[in-house]
């Protein structure tokens, strides 16, 4: 495959933003765009107004969530901030050894977790936050889409933890190190990126294992379609997609492998409403692909440097996108 | 291995056993004048009193890797730590790593070979070891880490030399030579040592795999010339300590357990013997290799073609055209316990034609 795609494009849609430094995370706040800087500040890129960066940390960004309401970020300095829709931020925590917030994670009713080495924390409500130490510090974090309940991986499995509860985390087994960590959206499924270039995903009804392979590195994104139909992932010269409609997930099935290209595919977002996922790859090609049949849109061309953040707005009519050298943008795809 | 056009950040890895001195190594190369800017991973639980602005604390999480190989582990704390120290590029141009007195050196090294993300943005620039001159004798009797870390060097420090008599002091560097012939050696005070000694070595570089020959002492008796200024450009050797010294004909030690084994060949070896020989070798021994080098001459291959190895895991590439005035030689060398030197010696001959 050649890097000139005959494939219809977006590009002229685009409207850039100065982001003047990398960009870890790309939300929207409603329906402005707000780029997560790899260091202290978001900046927020209203329509038709001046860009504001907001100052949130003292270091570096280490993590961010968001949900459309708010967002969350943690920092090298130990903080975890919110920032809500009229460009506010608050500071949630501040660890007292001041270490890394590694990873933070939004779900529902407003509540938020993070952790900072082995001990990870949520806050649901107004309360005091809860806590709780894992045996070794956690690779990723995620709320499962009902309910107040968190998934840590971790090293040799996984933990499902209610906070609400006093009730210790119920482990999931298995061998090895689990980075990122996702539940489905009907919340059956649980999968982690492993430091091998891996998937491992638990049905959660029967702990039934599921081993997902075949990829070029590690895999350090993945994401599901909106119907919970397709989970889509980075970490190969292509898109891979694994089938999800049936009760035992993508077990003895064939994933689908979209868009290939001569570089890695390192960052994917699937679309809030249609099964389309935005693909980011490592010299800094942006495409939208249909997963039905493949079919791909050019949305950004090759740059200096890979896509490191995506994020679609609720309404799916606009994408940002984010670079590790400071190229941003908000895709209008009204 | 996808190349990244940005230069990689370079790591130098600070081992040592429990008091040798780590610490004033590490303080005395972030108080220099030199211009660096650093950032410090030391482990969360050890000594204080680190003069940065960007330390982070580490918790030496080793974990295996799902491939069925007990020696293929990573530091997963580091592939964290990098993952975020890298988005304060810019901040720093060079990160210090340093373990734990009881610290196995082969996942911080390993973690930059097997973790590509890591791999794409850092590289591993040296391992150095700081050892005791005083204690170093008794640590290698009863402290495995403390053989491991002597064993894996790239540079070691004899530190506190101060403390210890001339004789002493030259036996420590028999019991290290004896394990360890192929590291760079320094007798120190208090860690004083010119930089460029410890730092921007390119140890694991495989442009720069040419010092497999070993460093000879002084007075090991052998008729060796000892001119150390002779050789490999661009090395400035801080050895004029070891000249000068009266041969005194020391007695040749050998550590029972950690040896190091050079083999060489001026015939060409047959690439089709010669890699399934290695890649088994270390599948079936890996876990007691601890290092491995080699500068290769393959037969009807123009170039030569280097490789390293720890454990398990293996590096090579062709580097450049043998020049007409080299001698066509091919040499290994492995440093491990207990190696099988019969087998090792016997599997290399073969991959001769």
């Amino acid at each position: 495959m050649s890097d000139t795609r005959d494939a219809p494009s977006v590009i002229e849609r685009t409207r850039p933003v100065a982001a003047g430094a990398a960009v870890v995370g790309a939300h929207f706040l409603k329906r402005v765009p707000a780029f997560i800087l790899g260091e202290e500040a978001v900046l927020v890129a209203p329509e038709g107004a001046a860009e504001r960066r907001v100052g949130l940390h003292d270091g570096g960004i280490l993590a961010s969530a968001g949900d459309g309401a708010r967002l969350v970020t943690g920092g090298d300095d130990g903080k975890v901030v919110t920032l809500d829709t009229v460009g506010k931020g608050s500071v949630v925590a501040q660890d007292a050894k001041l270490r890394w917030i590694d990873h933070v994670a939004i779900g529902p009713d407003g509540a938020v977790a993070w952790s900072a080495g082995k001990n990870v924390f949520a806050r649901t409500g107004k309360g005091e936050p809860r806590s709780v130490e894992m045996p070794s510090t956690p690779g990723g974090l995620a709320f499962a889409p009902k309910g107040v309940r968190l998934a840590i991986a971790h090293y040799n499995g996984a933990s499902l933890w209610f906070p609400k509860t006093a009730a210790a985390p119920e482990r999931l087994e298995w061998k090895g190190s689990h980075l990122s960590v996702s539940f489905s959206p009907d919340g059956k499924f649980l999968v982690t990126s492993m430091q091998e270039p891996v998937l491992h995903g638990w049905r959660l009804a029967d702990r039934k294992h599921m081993r997902m392979s075949g990829y070029s590195a590690k895999v350090r994104s993945l994401d599901w379609s909106a119907d919970g139909k397709w989970l889509a992932s980075a970490g190969s010269e292509q898109v891979i997609v694994w089938p999800f409609q049936s009760k035992d997930g993508p077990m003895g099935k064939s994933p689908r492998m979209l868009a290939p290209y001569p570089a890695r595919a390192v960052i994917v977002s699937c679309h809030p409403k249609e099964p389309v996922v935005a693909a980011g790859y490592a010299d800094g090609l942006l495409l939208l692909v249909r997963i039905e049949d493949g079919a791909e849109i050019l949305a950004k061309k090759p740059g200096a440097a890979p896509v490191t953040a995506l994020g679609w707005r609720a309404d799916g009519a606009a994408l940002a996108f984010g670079t590790e050298d400071g190229e941003a943008g908000v895709i209008d795809l009204s | 291995m996808p190349e990244q056009a940005t230069a990689k950040i370079p790591v130098t890895v600070l081992t040592g056993y429990l008091g040798a001195g780590k610490t004033t190594l590490l303080n005395r190369i972030l108080t220099e004048p030199h211009g660096q800017k650093f950032a410090v991973i030391v482990n969360e639980f050890g000594e204080i009193g680190i003069d940065n602005d960007l330390v982070v604390g580490a918790d030496e999480e080793i974990f295996e890797m799902n491939n069925g190989c007990i020696c293929c582990t990573v530091r997963g704390d580091l592939v964290r730590i990098i993952d975020g120290l890298m988005r304060r590029k810019g901040r720093f141009d060079a990160i210090i790593v340093e373990t734990t007195g009881l610290a196995d050196p082969a996942p911080v090294a390993q973690t930059f070979f097997m973790d590509d993300a890591v791999g794409a943005k850092a590289k591993l620039d040296a391992v150095v070891t700081v050892a005791d001159a005083k204690w170093l004798k008794d640590r290698l009797r009863d402290a495995p880490e403390a053989k491991n870390q002597i064993a894996f060097a790239d540079v070691i420090l004899i530190n506190k030399t101060d403390l210890v008599g001339t004789d002493d002091l030259r036996e420590v560097e028999m019991r290290i030579r004896a394990i360890n012939p192929y590291a760079k050696l320094h007798r120190t005070e208090r860690c004083q040592v010119p930089l460029p000694e410890v730092l921007g070595r390119n140890a694991f570089d495989l442009d720069r795999i040419l010092d497999i020959e070993p460093e000879f002492l002084v007075a090991d008796g052998d008729g060796h010339d000892h001119d150390h200024d002779h050789e490999h450009d661009g090395h400035d050797h801080a050895h004029a300590h070891d000249h000068g010294h009266p041969h005194h004909g020391l007695k040749h030690y050998h550590d029972e357990d950690m040896q190091s084994l050079s083999l060489r060949t001026d015939k060409p070896l047959d690439p089709d013997k010669f890699f399934p020989w290695v890649q088994d070798l270390v599948a079936k021994e890996g876990p007691s290799i601890l290092r491995a080098k080699g500068i290769l001459a393959f037969k009807d291959d123009p170039d030569r073609f280097v490789f390293q190895g720890v454990h398990m895991i293996l590096d090579g590439d062709h580097q450049r055209p043998w020049s007409a005035d080299e001698k066509r030689e091919s040499r290994i060398v492995f440093i491990g316990r207990k190696l099988p030197e019969e087998m090792i010696r016997k599997g290399f001959g073969s991959c001769a034609i």
